[in-house]
């Protein structure tokens, strides 16, 4: 061979590394890329949205005395739904205070002492059942388990319907922090002598607190804004309550109200109260996110 | 096991197995080793992958409880007593016997907090900035870390993490410490650091190395134990083919298989 002939050929092989610029492959390429990118964005449409309607229409009414008067009469303007928010925050903390301790200790038998257990399946699997059982069923569970045998309507009857729903929740999202922390921290632990509760105590479960933190805002966010379980078990109330015994006003079941009484004030309110809700929810989550940042390992 | 080295006459036997065998449910992992480990002395165990040298480590100091199905026949005596009798709590084992793993898993606590924990947990009555110095001291790791006690363990580098990792076993003043390829994620000059530290250390702890360094096994270890495998129902089963003083096991082994395996004709 040549030493010509030799470089044609390879010239050829140059020429079959470039890019064809308006091939069909190179365009079918380049358009779903760009299908991608749309999707991406479409998604974030309906939460902008959201989030700047409520603003749009909630920010007009906003003011201090939202926060310290309780709503006003059919027809009349003014007042607020302070009772409404501290409602929210005892119902949230009821239900915090049940679902919790339970999802968190359950979440660590999981993944300590049941890994790859058959209890562990069906109770993961229930869990997940559970995390799609529609809202109103948690009130209704509520309703005959404590509102019928408990003396009625009341903020911990609404605490109850919304511990059902943060359990499966706070339990799945907490093992998954669990089971990140490394298997070598747990032996080292044992390695000097810590008995396994000092391990979970001292070493994995500070380990995964951040982990525990996501699950319980992700909870509460999911709690905080629901309507349908609270209808039937804290009802709603007009004045200031802060006993956890008695009904109580909440902001979801405020805004449910409102919304579909023919005042123009009491609209506005809910667009407030919707606005204040989601406030909240964005408070609570960047202040435990806060709270537990630390060093990965 | 009978040595004609002078050595043996000075020194006295800390663990010894006895027809130990270990199993995973039914498949037989390990069969029979006859072992002396002697106080004050570095011990190596070495071998081709899946002999169950690491598996004979572990049970020391009743790592292996932890994994669902494992079983031991046979004695493990520590001093004399068994530590697989009943009565025996596998908490208190470990902490005579420590232990540091082949990859550096320091908690993520500060550097002061990791060698504190076992002496916490343990209720150490003394001073705890003393024992954290002299933890940290014995592990040639003060220099480096003293101006920086508060910053997380996991800041400092490979090698200086496996030494934290070595400080905080001794901080609980263990008589063993087993080192499970201490070295194998480290880089040169870091082994060279930990090697010369288990000298020191051999003063005042007995150490059991598994390496799969051979050169280590020379540079470090007073014995050496070879552990070879042979195909068994299920999988590999390993076994101890002899444990001799290292210069003699490595020089003069009396088993056909070592020396194939410390002259590099297999393994």
């Amino acid at each position: 061979m040549t030493q010509a002939s030799q470089d044609s050929s390879s010239d050829a092989m140059l020429e079959k590394l470039k890019t064809k610029p308006g091939s069909t492959k190179e365009l079918f390429n380049k358009f779903m890329t760009g299908l991608t990118a749309f999707f991406t964005v479409a998604i974030l449409i309906p939460l902008v949205a959201v989030v700047f309607d409520v603003a749009r229409e909630g920010v007009g009414q906003l003011g201090l005395n939202v926060f310290t008067e309780r709503p006003p009469a059919p027809g009349l303007t003014g007042g607020g739904f302070g009772n409404a928010i501290v409602g929210t925050l005892i119902t949230l903390g009821i239900a915090s205070l049940i679902a919790i301790p339970i999802g968190v200790l359950a979440a660590i038998y999981l993944s300590e002492f049941g890994r790859g257990t058959k209890v562990a399946y069906g109770i993961r699997f229930a869990a997940n059942v559970l995390t799609g059982v529609p809202a109103i069923l948690a009130g209704l569970f509520s309703y005959s388990i404590v509102v019928i045998n408990f003396g009625g309507f009341s903020a911990f009857a609404g605490g109850v319907a919304l511990s059902v729903l943060m359990i499966p929740i706070v339990m799945r999202t907490t093992e998954e922090g669990l089971k990140l922390v490394p298997r070598g921290m747990r032996d080292a632990s044992l390695a000097v002598g810590a008995t396994q509760f000092q391990t979970i105590a001292k070493v994995v479960v500070p380990a995964a607190l951040p982990t525990i933190a996501t699950a319980v805002t992700l909870a509460v966010a999911r709690a905080g804004g629901e309507a349908a379980p609270l209808l039937f078990t804290a009802l709603n109330n007009n004045f200031w309550s802060f006993d956890p015994g008695r009904p109580i006003a909440t902001l979801p079941v405020l805004i449910y109200f409102f919304s579909i009484i023919p005042y123009r004030p009491q609209q506005q309110l809910a667009w407030t109260a919707a606005l204040v809700l989601l406030g909240i929810i964005l408070i609570v989550s960047v202040t435990s996110r806060f709270l537990t940042r630390q060093k990965q390992f | 096991m009978v040595y004609d080295s002078a050595t043996a006459v000075e020194t006295d036997t800390i663990i010894r197995t006895e027809n130990t065998s270990i199993y995973y449910g039914d498949f037989k992992a390990v069969s029979g080793v006859n072992l002396d480990i002697y106080r004050n002395k570095v011990t190596a165990f070495i071998g081709p992958s899946g002999c169950g040298k690491s598996t004979v480590l572990r049970c020391f100091n009743r790592t292996n409880d932890l994994i669902p199905g494992c079983r031991v026949e046979g004695r493990v005596t520590f001093h004399g007593e068994d530590l697989y009798s009943k009565d025996i709590d596998p908490v208190q084992v470990r902490r005579r016997i420590g232990m540091v793993f082949q990859k550096p898993n320091p908690f993520p606590k500060s550097v002061y907090d990791n060698i504190a924990y076992g002496a916490r947990i343990n209720r150490y009555p003394g001073n705890m900035d003393e024992l954290v110095e002299r933890s940290l001291r014995r592990a040639s790791l003060w220099d480096d870390v003293k101006d920086k006690l508060q910053a997380s363990g996991l800041s400092l580098s490979g090698g200086q993490q496996q030494r934290l990792c070595i400080a905080r076993a001794i901080a609980v003043e263990p008589e063993v410490v087993l080192m499970d390829e201490p070295c194998s994620a480290l880089d040169p000059i870091s082994t060279l650091k930990i090697e010369e530290l288990m000298n020191d250390l051999k003063q005042l702890y007995t150490i059991i190395i598994v390496t799969h360094n051979m050169q280590q096994a020379t540079r470090v270890a007073d014995y050496t134990a070879f552990y070879n495998a042979q195909e068994a129902k299920g999988g590999k089963m390993g076994y101890l083919v002899e444990v001799l003083p290292t210069d003699e096991l490595f020089n003069n082994p009396k088993e056909q298989s070592t020396k194939d395996y410390v002259t590099g004709r297999f393994g």
